[in-house]
């Protein structure tokens, strides 16, 4: 347990200079952006010069960089992440908002490539240079090479106007009134083909880590002391080779939770779920800088978040981790 | 054996060679099969494929030729993506080599630097430094790379740590070579080998970057992409699915041709290595 | 003193280019014997330990029979008198890395109970308990607390003796250790010679101890086959062997080796 321990601590005093390195570069991103929030603002409500310097005072736009950045970060530990200008309200609000949606359709996305994939790669690897093995192999390689966005509108045109079995978008059949357990049915049918385009890409990726995970695995002596011993294959495939071999997907779930946010900017557009994603090319559209870095910041904490999930139960998975530090 | 020769065995490296080939052949000629503009008009407006050999694959919205449209939009991804490919490898490199040789906290820093721009997701990164800086081929290849340097930076110096403390480095500084001589000499050669084999993955994912970027409308509008061709395909994709199938399929095949000439080269490269 | 295995014009071949790397061998390993296997680097010893317990890699080219005499004999309803020897229910298997032939994320008592487990068909409690009288067996400190233990907490002899309960476990009749000696400290090595040579005694287990070790061979074996360049040169009572050796190369292993520790070791070390 104490491991466990030693080793969030230490992460969270890196995270927290991720962190601010992150802050500093969306202020820097801000900055850089022609016009500022009152700019904006003006243009899609109207005013005078007059006007737009009493905003600027208010607003604390027209003093130092510095101090301009020394607000922004006193906001931040408020939690105030600004004015969103296309929505006029808090962007925390906006975001708010739309995040639970994204955290449903990447959550399980993310279980559905993990799961399927590592089993996948387990039936791969059980029996290295088989037919089903090479056939695996050649179909997730095909299939890593597939755009998400892409892979999206065909499963639209096959399931959802071909076939008719499945809605074209959203996240809820509009107006519905429906409660509970009906409307949690709803959402899931809604996220069947979303989902599935963006874990089906991954799937392909945690596969191949399986199975050449497992291809290392087998080749091991440890294997060999097992076969010696008399166990069973079944066992040995499980309880040893596969067991063995789950730790380098399990670190690759932290390192593609990044990747997968960014992938849901393109899924939630095609299949238009309100989520962050389709949030983020809202706010491209209207021109909203600071919501969108709102958005970026609200990631990388996502992000941070999950690798330090991942990172712990890595550890649970694999007692060789930290195992000196915790002894010292 | 030589690492040609090597490249030639598999057969699976060998087609994705020979993809790459065409595709890039093809990209090159774009102006001497199709001249003139692919974005003009050359026939009646969604005009399904195969039906007009002159239009072999038909015709979009607008009525211009798909496969014109098809044969330019190559150049584009292929050009970002190898754009894109180069400058994250040389932005990586310098940086992890860097990182690397200086140690201590300068080395501290540029690894804090490499997690945050790999904690931030790189399409939100593309995406915000399009929107800010405003759309076109070197924009867009300037996101990409700044979110894929990480890759490298970290392999980079990860080798450059290594090597550092192996034999032939101490002998050289024993001998009095100046340290940037035994950077350049002795360490950049044998560091980069592993670096190239990351090339493979980045261009692939450039090109899949590129794709989204223009499908999202954030693309060069003065050029035809792909990504592009896809999106205008989306509002007619119950009748004419055909305009966004088809750069979809060219979408698939460039990358995996190039995941599968990236293996054999990854595997030449490891072999003549010695497997280390 | 009946046969346990007999081996008939044995030859094994790893790469057609390169020829036999083994054999053609014809001997009998004597049911209740400790058989020692002394040769040096590429010999051929390890390749015959792996033959006999089947573990040579697929592809390798086997040529001529194993019988197993010794184990038809013993099962009663066994009708043509032929038995294929099962992994860890008839042969046990020490290798020479103990951390390399552990699970390393798996603690070592579920190992062992593992074994239990498949040959004696156990539920895990029992397989667990009788688990932990192993480790007992084996002489590790605090039985309890190992059972619990990862491969990386334990030192290098401790892991050597996990291995040896795990070969063990199962109540095989047939003990082969491959240099399972040759990567530890010498106190150690002699430590776990000992181990080996009780359980053996204890169990009516028959050995087949490959070292490069004559010395330690000297100490434990009743008969000693020397090997050289994948053929065997010598094969005779232990006595024999060392007082009048019959070939060369025998000498010469003999004239190589100081002598001077082995003796006092094995003594103080029981």
């Amino acid at each position: 347990m104490s491991r466990a321990l030693l080793l969030l601590r230490r992460r969270l005093v890196g995270s927290i200079f991720v962190l601010a390195i992150v802050v500093a570069g969306t202020f820097l991103l801000l900055e850089a952006s022609p016009g500022d929030a009152v700019d904006a603002y003006i243009a899609s409500t109207g005013g005078d010069a007059g006007m737009i310097e009493l905003l600027r005072q208010r607003w604390g736009l027209d003093q130092s960089a510095l101090t301009r950045l020394a607000n922004y970060v006193w906001a931040l530990g408020h939690l105030d992440l600004g004015l969103s200008v296309a929505f006029s309200r808090p962007i925390r609000d906006v975001i708010l908002e739309r995040l639970p949606n994204t955290l449903l359709l990447m959550g399980s996305a993310t279980a559905l490539s993990f799961a399927l994939g590592t089993a996948l790669g387990i039936v791969a690897g059980a029996r290295p240079g088989s037919f089903g093995d090479r056939a695996l192999s050649i179909g997730s390689l095909a299939l890593y090479a597939v755009p998400g966005f892409w892979l999206g509108l065909v499963l639209i045109i096959v399931f959802a106007v071909d076939l008719r079995w499945l809605p074209v978008g959203g996240i809820e059949t509009v107006a519905s009134a429906r409660t509970g357990l009906a409307r949690a049915a709803d959402i899931a049918v809604h996220l069947v083909l979303p989902v599935a385009a963006l874990g089906f890409i991954y799937l392909a990726l945690y596969l191949r880590m399986m199975r050449a995970g497992m291809a290392e695995v087998w080749r091991m002596d440890f294997i060999l002391a097992a076969r010696a011993r008399g166990l069973p294959r079944r066992r040995i495939v499980l309880a040893h080779v596969a067991r063995n071999a789950l730790l380098p997907p399990v670190t690759m779930l932290g390192l593609q939770s990044a990747q997968m946010l960014g992938g849901s900017v393109v899924i939630e557009s095609v299949f238009a779920v309100p989520g962050l994603g389709r949030l983020a090319q809202e706010a491209v559209g209207a021109r909203d800088t600071p919501l969108l870095m709102g958005i970026i910041l609200t990631s990388a904490v996502l992000v941070l978040a999950i690798n330090l999930a991942v990172d712990i139960a890595y550890a649970f998975l694999d007692p060789r981790v930290g195992a000196d530090e915790a002894a010292a | 054996m030589s690492g040609l020769a090597r490249f030639f065995r598999k057969p699976e490296t060998v087609a994705g060679g020979l993809i790459l080939a065409v595709l890039g052949a093809i990209a090159l000629a774009a102006p001497a099969l199709f001249p003139g503009d692919p974005q003009a008009i050359a026939g009646p407006p969604l005009l399904p494929p195969f039906r007009d050999w002159a239009l072999p694959l038909g015709t979009d919205r607008l009525g211009r030729d798909m496969l014109a449209e098809l044969v330019h939009g190559a150049r584009a991804s292929l050009a970002v993506g190898l754009a894109a490919a180069a400058a994250s490898l040389v932005a990586g490199v310098l940086v992890g080599t860097l990182a690397g040789f200086a140690g201590g906290l300068a080395d501290e820093i540029l690894m804090r630097l490499t997690d945050a721009f790999q904690t931030v997701p790189g399409f939100l990164l593309a995406l915000a430094f399009v929107s800010v800086v405003g759309p076109s081929l070197s924009v867009v290849v300037a996101a990409i790379a700044l979110s894929a340097w990480t890759g490298p930076a970290r392999i980079a110096r990860a080798e450059v740590l290594s090597i550092r403390e192996r034999d032939y480095v101490a002998a050289a500084r024993v001998a009095g070579m100046h340290p940037l001589a035994i950077a350049l000499r002795e360490i950049l050669p044998n560091a980069l080998p592993p670096v190239m084999a990351l090339s493979s993955i980045i261009v692939a994912g450039a090109i899949l970057t590129e794709a989204a970027l223009s499908f999202l409308g954030l693309g060069d509008p003065n050029r035809v992409t792909w990504g592009g061709m896809i999106a205008e395909g989306r509002a007619v994709l119950r009748s004419a699915p055909s305009l966004s199938v088809f750069p979809g399929i060219a979408l698939v095949l460039t990358v995996l041709g190039v995941y599968l000439a990236g293996e054999g080269a990854v595997e030449g490269a490891a072999a003549r290595r010695g497997l280390s | 003193m009946s046969a346990l295995a007999t081996i008939s014009k044995l030859s094994i071949t790893y790469n057609a280019s390169a020829g036999a790397a083994l054999g053609p061998l014809d001997f009998d390993i004597v049911e209740g014997e400790k058989l020692a296997v002394i040769g040096e680097s590429g010999s051929g010893k390890s390749t015959l330990a792996l033959a006999i317990a089947g573990l040579l890699p697929t592809g390798t080219r086997i040529d001529g029979t194993i019988a197993w005499p010794g184990l038809a004999a013993a099962d009663d309803g066994d009708r043509d008198g032929k038995r294929v020897p099962e992994n860890g229910r008839d042969i046990g298997f020490v290798f020479q890395e103990a951390a390399a032939s552990l699970d390393p994320v798996m603690p070592v008592g579920r190992q062992i109970a593992e074994v239990v487990r498949t040959h004696r068909r156990l539920g895990w409690r029992a397989a667990c308990r009788e688990a932990e009288a192993m480790l007992r067996r084996v002489r590790l400190p605090d039985p309890t607390a190992a059972m619990n233990a990862y491969p990386h907490q334990l030192s290098g002899g401790q892991k050597q003796r996990v291995a040896i309960a795990a070969a063990v476990a199962a109540g095989p009749r047939l003990l082969i250790a491959d240099e399972a000696t040759s990567a530890l400290d010498t106190i150690v090595q002699a430590e776990i010679v000992m181990l080996i040579r009780r359980l053996v005694e204890e169990n009516g287990m028959t050995l087949l101890f490959v070292s490069h070790d004559i010395a330690l061979a000297a100490q434990l074996a009743d008969r000693i086959a020397v090997f050289h360049d994948g053929e065997m040169v010598e094969l005779g009572e232990t006595a024999q062997v060392i007082g009048q050796p019959r070939h060369a190369y025998t000498r010469s292993l003999l004239a190589a080796h100081i002598g001077l520790d082995t003796e006092p070791l094995l003594g103080r070390a029981s």
